[in-house]
C-alpha cells in the first residue's frame, strides 16, 4: 500500500486511508514520510480523515515521523483526526505533542509562519 | 480452560502479519454480539496489541512458535487470552509512555491501551508453557443476555 502525496504551497499533504496499524499501514506511513524528507519536503501535513483505527504501531509512526521532521528543522502537523484516532492520542497524551487542525486551509497557513 | 466453551479459538505462527488474521477472525465473531462501535474498537485494538506483544516480545519473532487466542464469554463478560511460547517478559519493566521523557519514543504503548480499553489484565508465566495474558471486558449487552438465561434458567 502506498500513501498517496500531494503538494500545496511547499507542503507535503500526505492521506493514508484505512488502517495504520501493525504489518498493514505502518510501514507506509514510514515511508511515505521518509520519502517527502529525501524530497527536501520539511512541511509535512498528515491528513487522517479516512484513517478507519490506528494501533500503538501506527502511533509509533506518527511519533516517529514527528522526530524526523523537527530534527531537520521542519514541521508536521495533522490533520481531521476522526473520533477514535482523537480518543488514542488523547489516552496516550500525544495530543499535547502534535499540532492538529480541522481545516486545510487554516492547516497550510499554520505553515507559512 | 474458559468456564464456558470459548466461540474463538485461533492459532497462528509468530508472523506480524497474522496480527491482522487474528484482528478478522476475532472481528466477525464479534459482529454477532451486537456491540457498540466503541466497545468493538476497544476490544479489537486490545487483541491487535496482546497479539503483537505476543509475537514480537513473547515468542521474539521465532515463527516456530505460536500464539494461541481464546475468547468467549464468562460470567457475563468477554473474556480473551493470548498465550505465546516465550521466556517471558517483565510487564512492570515497561516505561511509563505518559512520562515526559517517554512520549517521544517510538514503542510501549500497546499495554497503556490495553489496559485502558479493556476492565481487568491478568499476565501469568509458566516457563514452560509461556505467558497467558488475559483480558476482561465487561459488556451491557453480554450482562442482559446472561441475566436473561438466568432467568429462563430459574422458570
Amino acid at each position: 500500500m502506498k500513501i498517496p502525496a500531494r503538494h500545496r504551497a511547499g507542503i507535503t499533504i500526505l492521506e493514508p486511508k484505512g488502517k495504520i496499524t501493525i504489518g498493514v499501514g505502518d510501514v507506509a506511513l514510514r515511508e511515505a514520510v521518509h520519502e517527502a524528507l529525501e524530497a527536501g519536503s520539511t512541511k509535512i501535513l498528515i491528513n487522517l480523515k479516512d484513517v478507519s483505527t490506528i494501533d500503538s504501531s501506527g502511533i509509533g509512526e506518527l511519533v516517529s515521523a514527528y522526530t524526523s521532521v523537527t530534527n531537520r528543522g521542519g514541521a508536521l502537523r495533522l490533520l481531521h483526526l476522526p473520533p477514535k484516532v482523537q480518543d488514542i492520542l488523547q489516552i496516550t497524551q500525544l495530543v499535547t505533542v502534535f499540532e492538529v487542525l480541522d481545516d486545510e486551509e487554516e492547516a497550510v497557513a499554520t505553515f507559512e509562519d | 480452560m474458559m468456564k464456558s466453551e470459548p466461540r474463538v479459538h485461533v492459532e497462528v505462527e509468530s508472523r506480524l502479519e497474522n496480527v491482522e488474521l487474528v484482528q478478522i477472525a476475532v472481528e466477525s465473531s464479534l459482529a454477532q454480539l451486537d456491540l457498540s462501535d466503541d466497545d468493538a474498537h476497544q476490544i479489537g485494538i486490545s487483541i491487535r496489541e496482546a497479539v503483537a506483544n505476543a509475537i514480537k516480545h513473547g515468542n521474539q519473532g521465532d515463527v516456530s512458535k505460536l500464539v494461541k487466542v481464546e475468547m468467549g464469554i464468562d460470567d457475563g463478560d468477554l473474556l480473551i487470552r493470548v498465550h505465546d511460547q516465550g521466556v517471558g517478559f517483565d510487564v512492570n519493566g515497561v516505561p511509563n509512555p505518559l512520562e515526559p521523557e517517554n512520549l517521544l519514543r517510538r514503542n510501549g504503548r500497546g499495554i497503556l491501551l490495553m489496559h485502558q480499553f479493556m476492565d481487568q489484565i491478568e499476565y501469568t508465566f509458566q516457563p514452560e508453557s509461556g505467558t497467558v495474558v488475559e483480558m476482561r471486558k465487561e459488556l451491557a449487552v453480554l450482562r442482559s443476555n446472561s441475566a436473561k438465561q438466568q432467568e429462563e434458567e430459574k422458570q
